[in-house]
């Protein structure tokens, strides 16, 4: 569809060489044509043109804004955020870089909050510290270890960090790094990690390490069941619990023009997916689209911590 | 340890069991001589006692503790009436899988029952002892007895009795191998809500027991969690809840026959109805399963099993051609021929149709790459050091041209030239249409792998282990350095650059940058090209296996054992991998689960990859001859 666009817009001369090519199929291809010719572009057809042609930003970059709530219902914080970007941009200018975790204690006392700093600090002072040579040295010394590997590793090394600081504790940890077009997302428990490709497309990339969206997964229960079950808080998997904690880790294409978003459940299990499209996509910045989130979690009630992370690819 | 972690709320985190136990050489009512722990759960400890009442034999017991935390006095009394009620249930029963009780009784906030001891180990820590897998003989020889005792207590009058809590450390094996089932979830109704737990599931239940339902059946599939436990070593508190559908049995240990491993899926279902009706139904499932295996004779992974696999004589070429020397190339097929070079000097063009043979063009070397094709033209290099483009119709030679080093890539074309590598070190790019040479970019090692070229870059490796990414002007955008040669064809999609390498590895590298996205790593060396199908990219190694891999997120999806070194690379057609082994065979592996469909033996091996059109498949060996098969 865009692709279409794109190409009615980029070629302004006529274009007759296509005429040749009907003959092969003399019913049907007129006809389209005829169509695409007369019929004027909606707002919205047009709207996605002039975005399309809005997309060529130098240098290619990641905008990033967030957004935090103790919530109405919680005295404490047992949520943690992180955000950094980088831009090196030059002759021979590195990808931007970004790093964005969001951490969600729990624990009952204040361990949670303990759980989730240490679990954002050690992941991110891992991560930097394993990548602060090829983003600022020079000459720039390779990786010995993949994007993988390394979050692989920090998750590992919070899990360590928050048996120490805080045991008993957990927390879940969703971790994103970016690099130029590849987004790179650690995760555990059931914070979530999005992709926003456009006002229709929106996709989680992370999966809920928790029973009851097991059990949804499974049909054994509907989503709103799941909604109200009496375990709907109950992870299967945290950082800081169990020997054998094992972070799902996987690499994708971040979508130029598009959005990442994190955010702990104190968002989603209160806003739709749908709800927070609308308001990323409706805000006039990304810094308005999170204050929005946030408040409409809280209209909803507020009854946990929310976090919210939103990031753009300019490019 | 799993089990503290899920009954024990954070709150009473910092109760250690330790610190509540009783002593050696405590007297319990006058009776029972505490002599030590002998397990903890989570309500409280296991101890050894001697019991008093027999003075002149040892007679020893297990006294089990039962903590009550409940603070409010109404709460603690009716939870002591709920574990006498219980425990008079239980001092009803008779069946030699099921502990004796002899006695109950209550201290203050603690409960007691005093049951028979069991001179053994519980399942739990046997399979953890164990040195690899326990036998399939042992584990299916424990499971029917656990049947017998769930059948007993299902078919428990008035009321049947629900286990609720099957797993490997609530049974016991004693010195005669005999197994008892212990915990009879007599603690259940002790503990307190879950509000405030958030962290831990069993990894035993069934679905629907977390919607509060506890049936028989769910005692039958915590039986099949059991049973899968100890066959597979995996521990479903460390998987994703109801994962076991995801988790054949035999995905982790082969040696299980498919008869257990249908027999237990039955028993896992996530649907009560599709679970065995009664604990008798699933004994008298495993004892015909055991039945048709015999138990002894080991069915082998990789032999015909329900799938359809074909066994090697029942495939029958469509032809075969024979070459005077080995193939180690790869065929191309164009407008209705084959293409292939042969070690006997030759390009030979064949009938696809028919393996008819068309015409011969010979070189002063063995040709061990594949040919490329454009316009009616064939390119190819060979060990003479040429690179010959010559007419796909006649044979007939259009151009050489000559490079300083054998050459065993194969030419990618692209923008009017063709891309090729050679001995001497180069990538060269050559004019299409003269044999004219517009650049070489030297390196400082022998170029083997086929340059693959995308959005006007060209990526190709080095027998240094060098991963060179060049913009058609010889401009380096980035390169990348493996530990051992890159003799692999670079795959480029979604901006992602797939290849293995002589160090073990497969890696997956940004497009754009080199960066290192992931890595997997294989038994051994490997120097075949990786090929993608949807999210899976497969290779082969060395070692042996072809392996698939989650593009995604670099986890191994299945990996198929061949009998030798897998050299050659794969192809994915439909719904299937083929992929030549030096083990003589051409194998036919579902690409979704890993399985074997059908391998056809030649009498060499196959070290270059397959091409398939129109649903055949063609392919040279070493045996010198290059076989057409439907697909």
């Amino acid at each position: 569809m865009l692709d279409f666009f794109k190409k009615f817009s980029k070629k302004k001369e006529p274009q007759e060489p296509k005429e040749t090519k009907i003959t092969a199929e003399p019913i049907s291809r007129p006809v389209v044509i005829d169509n695409a010719k007369t019929a004027p572009l909606s707002d919205l057809q047009l709207e996605s043109i002039r975005a399309l042609a809005q997309n060529h930003f130098e240098p290619i970059q990641y905008l990033v804004a967030s957004g935090q709530s103790v919530g109405q219902r919680r005295e404490l914080n047992e949520d943690c955020l992180f955000t950094l970007t980088t831009c090196v941009a030059g002759n021979s200018g590195n990808p931007p870089f970004g790093l964005f975790i969001v951490a969600d204690g729990m624990g009952g006392h204040q361990n949670g909050e303990v759980a989730s700093n240490t679990a954002v600090r050690t992941v991110s002072n891992y991560v930097m510290k394993k990548i602060h040579n090829v983003l600022f040295s020079f000459p720039i010394e390779p990786l010995d270890e993949s994007l993988q590997e390394i979050l692989q590793g920090a998750v590992l090394e919070a899990q360590h960090a928050v048996m120490k600081e805080a045991p008993g504790s957990g927390t879940t940890v969703t971790a994103a790094l970016v690099l130029g077009q590849q987004l790179t997302i650690a995760h555990v428990g059931d914070s979530r990690g999005y992709l926003l490709y456009n006002e229709h497309r929106m996709e989680a990339i992370t999966r809920d390490h928790s029973l009851v969206r097991r059990l949804e997964e499974l049909g054994q229960i509907t989503a709103a069941e799941a909604a109200v079950h009496p375990q709907r808080n109950v992870l299967y998997r945290a950082v800081g619990q169990g020997d054998n904690m094992d972070a799902d880790v996987i690499t994708t294409p971040f979508p130029i023009g598009g959005y990442l978003l994190l955010c702990s459940d104190g968002l989603w299990g209160l806003v739709s997916d749908d709800e927070m499209s609308q308001m990323i996509y409706s805000a006039p910045t990304i810094q308005r689209a999170c204050q929005d989130m946030v408040a409409a979690a809280n209209a909803a009630g507020g009854p946990d911590n929310i976090s919210v992370i939103l990031v753009k690819l300019l490019g | 340890m799993e089990t503290q972690n899920i009954n024990q709320p954070p709150e009473s985190g910092n109760r250690t069991a330790g610190s509540d136990q009783l002593r050696p050489g405590t007297n319990l009512v006058n009776r029972y001589l505490i002599q030590e722990v002998i397990g903890i759960g989570g309500m409280g400890s296991v101890y050894r006692a001697r019991d008093l009442h027999f003075p002149n034999v040892v007679k020893l017991v297990a006294i089990k503790e039962i903590i009550n935390h409940a603070p409010d006095p109404l709460v603690r009394k009716t939870v002591v009436q709920n574990f006498e009620r219980e425990a008079n249930i239980l001092a009803t029963l008779s069946h030699p899988s099921i502990p004796r009780i002899y006695d109950y009784f209550t201290l203050e906030n603690r409960s007691y029952l005093a049951l028979e001891f069991i001179n053994g180990r519980d399942l739990e820590v046997v399979l953890n002892q164990a040195q690899g897998f326990l036998s399939e003989e042992q584990v299916v020889g424990w499971a029917i007895q656990l049947c017998d005792v769930l059948s007993y207590l299902h078919n428990h009058k008035p009321d049947p009795i629900i286990f609720r809590d099957m797993k490997p450390s609530n049974v016991m094996v004693n010195q005669y191998n005999h197994i008892i089932l212990v915990d009879f979830g007599i603690a259940k109704p002790f503990q307190t809500g879950q509000k405030g737990t958030m962290i831990g599931t069993e990894g035993y239940s069934p679905p629907e027991q977390y919607r509060g339902e506890a049936s028989t059946q769910a005692d039958i599939y915590a039986l099949g969690a059991t049973i899968h436990h100890l066959l597979t070593r995996r521990d479903p508190r460390l998987e994703p809840p109801f994962s076991f559908g995801e988790r054949p049995i035999r995905k982790s240990n082969a040696n299980i026959s498919i008869e257990i491993e249908t027999v237990v899926n039955t028993a896992l279902q996530y649907d009560v109805e599709n679970r065995f009706k009664t604990a008798d139904d699933f004994k008298q499932a495993l004892i015909g399963a055991a039945r048709k295996t015999g138990m002894l004779n080991r069915i082998n992974f990789s032999q015909p099993g329900g799938t359809g696999a074909v066994n090697v004589s029942g495939i029958k070429p469509v032809w075969v051609f024979q070459c005077e020397d080995e193939i180690r190339g790869t065929p191309l097929y164009l407008g209705g021929v084959i293409y292939t070079g042969c070690y006997d000097n030759n390009l030979y063009a064949l009938n696809a149709a028919n393996g008819e043979f068309q015409w011969k063009y010979a070189t002063d070397g063995g040709v061990v790459s594949r040919p490329a094709a454009a316009e009616d033209t064939i390119y190819f290099g060979s060990e003479d050091k040429s690179l010959y483009a010559v007419s796909a119709r006649t044979g007939k030679m259009i151009w050489t041209f000559p490079t300083e080093g054998r050459i065993r890539s194969s030419g990618r074309i692209a923008d009017g030239h063709i891309f090729i590598g050679s001995d001497d070190r180069s990538l060269y790019a050559i004019k299409q249409s003269t044999g004219r040479k517009a650049w070489n970019y030297e390196t400082s090692d022998e170029v083997r792998s086929t340059p693959f070229v995308v959005n006007d870059l060209i990526y190709f490796g080095t027998e240094g282990g060098e991963l060179f990414c060049v913009d058609f002007h010889q401009q380096v955008k980035w390169r990348f350095k493996a530990k051992r040669g890159i003799t692999s064809s670079p795959w480029v999609q979604d901006n992602v650059v797939y290849f293995s390498s002589m160090d073990c590895f497969m890696y997956a590298l940004d497009a754009k940058t080199g960066w290192l996205l992931w890595r997997f790593r294989m038994g051994k060396a490997s120097i075949v090209s990786p090929s993608i199908f949807n999210n899976t990219v497969i290779t082969g190694s060395s070692d042996g296996n072809i392996y698939a891999v989650d593009t995604r997120n670099s986890k191994e999806i299945w990996h198929y054992k061949t009998g030798n070194q897998v050299n050659g690379s794969p192809i994915v057609y439909k719904d299937a991998v083929y992929v030549g082994s030096v083990d003589n065979n051409l194998y036919c592996i579902e690409v979704q689960s890993g399985r074997l469909r059908w391998k056809f033996e030649t009498k060499g091996p196959i070290t270059g990859t397959p091409c398939i059109y129109d649903d055949i498949l063609y392919f040279g060996s070493t045996d010198h001859f290059i076989y057409a098969l439907l697909t």
